[in-house]
C-alpha cells in the first residue's frame, strides 16, 4: 500500500530526516484539501493539527472590531502551518483561511505528540525544524513591527 | 534593442542651473505617492541610465533629489514618482500639467545593467523603492534575450501602497518574468501574500553563482534583503544597493550626502553591497 512518506520526505521541512522518524510520523499524516475560502481552523479552537502545504495558499488572521479580519502572514507551497499544538493549551490564535485551493498534509496533533513523548530522539527532530520556523518567523514579525515603509512622523 | 543611449545630461555648462521642464502629465499611483512626465527640452536629447536621479527644482520652494523612474529607451519625456513627504514634493504635487518644474541631471551611478547581461537577476523592491528600479527592468525586459531568469519580489505596507498596479499585472501575465508581490499586513479582499519582503527571497530559484541582484528600499529593508541574498548563496559583490542620503548639490561638492568615504550623490547611489557592507553597520554614519 503506498503511504504518505515519499510525500513527506520531499517536504521542505521534513528534508533531510531519517526514514525511522518520517515512518513515525506518517502514522500521524493524512491527506487534506480546502477550498478557497474555507477554514482550516478558528481562533480559540482546539489545534488537533498543523499543516504542511503542498500546494496553494493560507492566510493567517485576526479579527479586529469594527475593522474586520486582518492578515498578518500566509504561507504557500512548501511552507508549514501551525505551530499552536506544540504549546499548551494547544488553540489557535488566529484564524487560517484557505485564500486559494489548497492542498495539504495534516499531521494529527495527539499522534504526534504521544510519539514524541515515547521517544524523545523524534521529538528533538522536530522541535529543531520548529524552532529554525520560529526563528525565521520571529524575524520576519520584528521587521513587519518596524513599519518600514510607512511615513516619518 | 540595443542598450539604453548614452547618458546626455540636460545641462552640463553650468552645472548648477536648472533647466526648465514643461509636466505633460501627473498622476497619483497611491495616497501619498504620484508620477510626474515631464517633456525634456527638444534641443537637450536628455538621456539617462536605469538608477540615476534628477535634481528637481520647485520654483521659489526647494530643490531635491528624485530617482528617474521611466523608460531608458525613451528621451521623449523624464518621469519621476515620488512620495509627499515635505514642502518640495508637496510642491511638486500642486503643480498641473503645463506648469514648468527646473530639472538638473541625470546624476549618480546605475544600476550595473551590462554586468548583468547573461547572468539571471533578482530585483527586491520595498515601498517606494520600485520607483528606481523600474527603469532597469524596462531596460531588462527590451532586450529579454540576452539576461537569465528575471524574478521581481516586491513589499509594501499594504494593497493600497502598490505602485503601478497595472503594469505588475501586465509584467505578471508575461512567462518569461517571476513577479512575486507581498504586503506586511492586508485588510480586506487581498488574496496576496502577506509578510516582509524578506519571506519571499527563500522561494527564489535562480542560479546564484550567476545572479545579479538588485535591492532598492529603507536601509533597514536592504540590509535584511542582502542577509537572505547572501544565504541563498548570491556574492556579495553581485548584489547592489540604492542608497539614500541628504543630497543637495548632486554633483559631489558639498558633502551633504557623505557616507564614510563616499559621497552618495557622486558615487552612488548604487552601490555593490560589498563595497557599503561595513558602513551599513555603522550607527550615524
Amino acid at each position: 500500500m503506498e503511504t504518505l512518506q515519499p510525500v513527506l520526505a520531499a517536504h521542505p521541512f521534513f528534508q533531510n530526516l531519517e526514514p525511522e522518524y518520517l515512518s513515525l510520523i506518517t502514522g500521524c499524516a493524512s491527506n487534506v484539501k480546502f477550498d478557497a475560502g474555507t477554514y482550516l481552523f478558528r481562533e480559540g479552537e482546539e489545534a488537533h493539527h498543523f499543516y504542511l502545504i503542498r500546494q496553494g495558499k493560507v492566510g493567517l488572521e485576526i479579527f479586529i472590531p469594527e475593522l474586520g479580519p486582518v492578515k498578518v502572514q500566509t504561507a504557500g507551497e512548501g511552507e508549514l502551518v501551525g505551530w499552536s499544538w506544540l504549546v499548551p493549551p494547544y488553540e489557535w490564535h488566529f484564524d487560517g483561511q484557505a485564500l486559494e485551493l489548497t492542498r495539504a498534509i495534516a499531521l494529527d496533533a495527539k499522534c504526534l505528540r504521544s510519539k514524541c513523548e515515547e521517544d524523545h530522539d523524534l521529538g528533538y527532530q522536530l522541535l529543531k525544524r520548529f524552532i529554525s520556523i520560529l526563528e525565521q518567523r520571529l524575524q520576519a514579525t520584528r521587521l513587519q513591527l518596524l513599519d518600514l515603509y510607512g511615513t516619518r512622523t | 534593442m540595443e542598450p539604453a543611449p548614452d547618458v546626455v545630461a540636460i545641462a552640463t555648462v553650468p552645472p548648477m542651473n536648472p533647466v526648465p521642464c514643461r509636466i505633460a502629465r501627473s498622476g497619483d499611483e497611491t495616497g501619498d505617492t504620484f508620477t510626474l512626465e515631464l517633456e525634456p527640452p527638444s534641443e537637450s536629447g536628455f538621456s539617462f541610465r536605469p538608477g540615476q536621479f534628477n535634481m528637481i527644482y520647485v520654483h521659489g520652494v526647494g530643490e531635491v533629489p528624485i530617482s528617474i523612474s521611466g523608460d531608458p529607451h525613451r528621451t521623449d519625456s523624464i518621469v519621476h514618482t515620488t512620495r509627499m513627504v515635505g514642502l518640495v514634493t508637496w510642491g511638486m504635487k500642486k503643480h498641473r500639467r503645463g506648469d514648468f518644474l527646473g530639472i538638473r541631471g541625470p546624476y549618480g551611478t546605475p544600476w550595473p545593467m551590462d554586468v548583468a547581461e547573461g547572468n539571471d537577476v533578482v530585483i527586491v523592491a520595498g515601498g517606494i523603492g520600485l520607483a528606481p528600479l523600474r527603469p532597469a527592468i524596462y531596460d531588462i525586459l527590451a532586450r529579454r534575450d540576452r539576461f537569465g531568469k528575471l524574478v521581481l519580489l516586491y513589499g509594501t505596507r499594504g494593497p493600497s501602497d502598490i505602485l503601478y498596479v497595472r503594469q505588475l499585472e501586465e509584467w505578471r501575465a508575461r512567462f518569461d518574468f517571476d513577479v512575486h508581490v507581498t504586503v506586511d499586513r492586508a485588510i480586506g479582499p487581498w488574496k496576496g501574500n502577506v509578510g516582509v519582503v524578506t519571506t519571499l527571497i527563500p522561494k527564489v530559484r535562480v542560479d546564484p553563482e550567476n545572479t545579479i541582484a538588485m535591492v532598492c528600499g529603507p536601509e533597514v529593508m536592504m540590509r535584511f534583503v542582502a542577509m537572505d541574498l547572501l544565504k541563498l548563496g548570491i556574492p556579495e559583490e553581485k548584489i547592489f544597493v540604492s542608497m539614500e542620503r541628504n543630497m543637495k548639490c548632486g554633483i559631489g561638492l558639498c558633502g551633504h550626502c557623505q557616507f564614510g568615504p563616499h559621497f552618495v550623490c557622486r558615487d552612488g547611489p548604487v552601490f555593490s553591497y560589498a563595497a557599503v557592507r561595513r558602513l551599513l553597520g555603522i550607527r550615524e554614519i
